[in-house]
């Protein structure tokens, strides 16, 4: 069994108002998978749907090898879920939660304790940990969150929009703290969020969320190769300024964008005081550095445009914007 | 010999059963250790909050205050008895001297109130402060979470109810200084057990109401609601209801039964009257019914006290009742709770 969690067109109704619409996806052993789309696109649910709190109207999944609609609980026996906006109980320390946790989950009292105090240790709350919750801050409480779904042992661990309210530095270290544990102890993770940069930073693959379905899912790489390979080639770069009467080689810089144009595959040049912007057919990046600087032009810096998850994000949220 | 090979035999008997258990136990899934593990976090967490406390204090001193107004003129109690089955013990929980109700009209009063405070925010709390989501997390059954608030809740009210029975015999060992005869220990008991079957029905109904509100305040207030309703309005409809329909001074006797029997029966879906109904018979023993008698049916009595069987039969639809409304509400919480989906916040 390579993927640990399989899921194959599966479909949540909420009477009319279809959820989650034949969804499918697997993820691997020890993956980072994102799941990304905007507010109400059906993440949380597919999310409940997987821990088995709630049950689908159609489809078929397995998690670890489980199905989560008729075995629910040995499904949270190897799951680890930190549900949207976690709650403690406030007038216990963190100690106190991370061990009721953990007796749950039917380990001893004095092996839940060694336990929880190795983990707050793990995620750095060992100075506070006999604080009350409710005097914690919303980073230390998500860090808490993060103890308290390791506790069990998991071999997957699910997080619904895990860096809501964490202050930037904090969501870079808590999503860090994530990726250690997967590539470590080969846990696979699988979080939904919003916010782009941050699935960009941490996730193997990305599932692109919208409206209850899955648009297109796979890495960045791929996700934008597969998404843009329609579009032309844009380069941009700069040259050693030169006045426009002043020449090099003989040339000004009107007779370079000239140059330029003749070149293979290029559509379009505009040239903007020492900047130029390169339209092509296919990637020719390299052509263009070479050619300018065997006419004798000093290259100042060269980029070829990639298409990140912001650009991605964006297609994909105006495709499906209602019409 | 022989008993040798019958002990072999009660061995490999024992060790299947013990083999059938562990199987049972493993193939359900989950054990029992999680439940008594949350029920254990409940009373821990019941009894250090101050509603507890504040309530555990009203208690208190209601049980003083009865037991002092059903102890400042008892000698006229012990004078005006005759006989054998005077029922001294039982006096101690029904007498008054007047200036305040006694001790089984004030749980009456007040056992609502205990049993609505101690469960109106059950689930919507644990909804609220986000911790149920993560609790569903965990490999418990969904059913745990209720079972438990309401079991936690049982057992305090349990250790409540009997501690305060036990103070007020102890008081009345020193006061009267005779023993309670076992009747009468036996009545208490049952008055006990009873006190805390129609607390623990407000119980289960504010737990109910919690399952159903997401705010908690809109469930305490439904729960009063309820026990306001049955207190004054519904007692009101019914007198509306009833002059209406009562008979002439010259109907049949047969018209005048039916209409007891309908004013009768028509305030047997109170819980407060069955309460009330229960206790009067278990702690006076010299009610013979609790409906209308015809004159046949009372012909031939001797007047005195019942047995302790006797009592109890005659409250039994009383208190099969009450244990159904207890069982209802409930039965409508777990089937709201088990049905909803469970989000975060």
């Amino acid at each position: 069994m390579d993927n640990i969690i399989e899921v194959s067109g599966i479909t949540k109704r909420y009477g009319d108002f279809v959820a989650v619409d034949s969804l499918s996806f697997s993820i691997g052993k020890g993956e980072v998978f994102g799941l990304l789309g905007p507010n109400g696109a059906g993440k949380s649910t597919t999310i409940l749907v997987l821990m088995g709190l709630t049950e689908p109207n159609s489809g078929k999944l397995s998690v670890c090898g489980i199905d989560p609609i008729r075995n629910p609980i040995q499904v949270k026996k190897k799951v680890g879920y930190l549900p949207e906006d976690v709650g403690f109980y406030e007038d216990y320390s963190g100690l106190e939660n991370l061990v009721f946790t953990a007796r749950l989950n039917g380990i001893t009292k004095s092996d839940a304790r060694i336990k929880a105090l190795q983990l707050m240790d793990k995620v750095g709350l060992s100075e506070e940990k006999n604080k009350k919750v409710g005097k914690y801050s919303r980073g230390m409480r998500q860090r808490l969150g993060l103890a308290d779904v390791l506790i069990k042992n998991p071999e997957v661990i699910i997080l619904d929009e895990p860096t809501i309210g964490i202050d930037p530095s904090g969501v870079k270290e808590f999503l860090e703290q994530i990726v250690e544990l997967s590539r470590k102890e080969r846990i696979t993770v699988l979080f939904s969020s919003h916010l782009l940069h941050q699935v960009q930073q941490v996730c193997d693959r990305v599932g692109i969320f919208v409206k209850g379905r899955l648009l297109a899912e796979g890495n960045i790489e791929n996700l934008s190769k597969h998404l843009f390979s329609d579009r032309n080639c844009l380069i941009e770069g700069e040259i050693e300024s030169i006045s426009s009467e002043s020449k090099v080689n003989n040339r000004t810089a009107d007779d370079l964008q000239q140059e330029l144009q003749r070149m293979e595959g290029v559509i379009k040049v505009t040239i903007k005081d020492s900047y130029f912007f390169i339209e092509a057919v296919t990637d020719i990046t390299a052509n263009v550095s070479r050619y300018i600087i065997s006419l004798g032009f000093g290259l100042t810096y060269l980029k070829k445009k990639v298409f990140g998850l912001d650009e991605i994000y964006h297609r994909y949220f105006q495709d499906s914007a209602p019409v | 010999m022989k008993t040798g090979h019958l002990q072999l035999q009660t061995y490999f008997n024992l060790s299947r059963i013990k083999g059938f258990f562990k199987r049972d136990r493993r193939n359900s899934g989950y054990d029992s250790r999680p439940f008594l593990i949350m029920v254990q976090k409940e009373i821990t967490d019941s009894v250090r909050s101050w509603r507890f406390i504040i309530l555990l204090i009203i208690i208190f001193l209601t049980c003083l205050g009865s037991l002092y107004s059903s102890l400042s003129n008892f000698s006229e109690v012990i004078k005006n008895s005759t006989g054998e089955n005077s029922f001294f013990f039982l006096k101690l929980f029904t007498h008054s001297d007047g200036t305040l109700p006694p001790f089984f009209v004030f749980v009456g009063f007040l056992g609502p109130l205990l049993g609505i405070s101690l469960g109106f925010d059950a689930i919507n709390s644990e909804q609220n402060r986000g911790t149920l989501s993560r609790l569903m997390a965990q490999p418990i059954p969904r059913d745990f979470v209720l079972n438990a608030k309401f079991v936690a809740g049982l057992i305090l009210l349990a250790i409540m109810f009997f501690t305060l029975a036990f103070l007020i015999i102890g008081a009345g060992l020193i006061a009267l200084g005779i023993p309670p005869t076992a009747e009468e220990f036996l009545r208490i008991v049952s008055f006990t057990v009873l006190s805390i079957v129609y607390v623990s029905f407000w119980l289960n109904l504010s737990i109910f109401f919690s399952v159903k509100f997401k705010q908690a305040a809109t469930s305490a207030l439904s729960g009063i609601a309820v026990w306001l309703f049955f207190t004054v309005f519904y007692p009101l409809l019914i007198n509306i209801i009833l002059k209406g329909l009562r008979p002439s001074q010259y109907a049949l006797p047969r018209t005048v039964y039916i209409f007891e029997k309908l004013k009768f029966g028509l305030v047997q879906i109170i819980p407060n009257e069955l309460f009330s109904e229960i206790t009067s018979v278990l702690l006076m023993p010299n009610i013979r019914s609790l409906g209308p008698l015809t004159t046949g049916q009372v012909a031939g009595a001797i007047p005195g006290a019942l047995p302790f069987g006797q009592s109890l039969l005659i409250v039994w639809p009383q208190l099969t009742g009450l244990i159904a409304l207890t069982m209802l509400c409930f039965i409508f919480s777990y089937i709201l709770f088990m049905r909803r989906e469970i989000r975060s916040r």
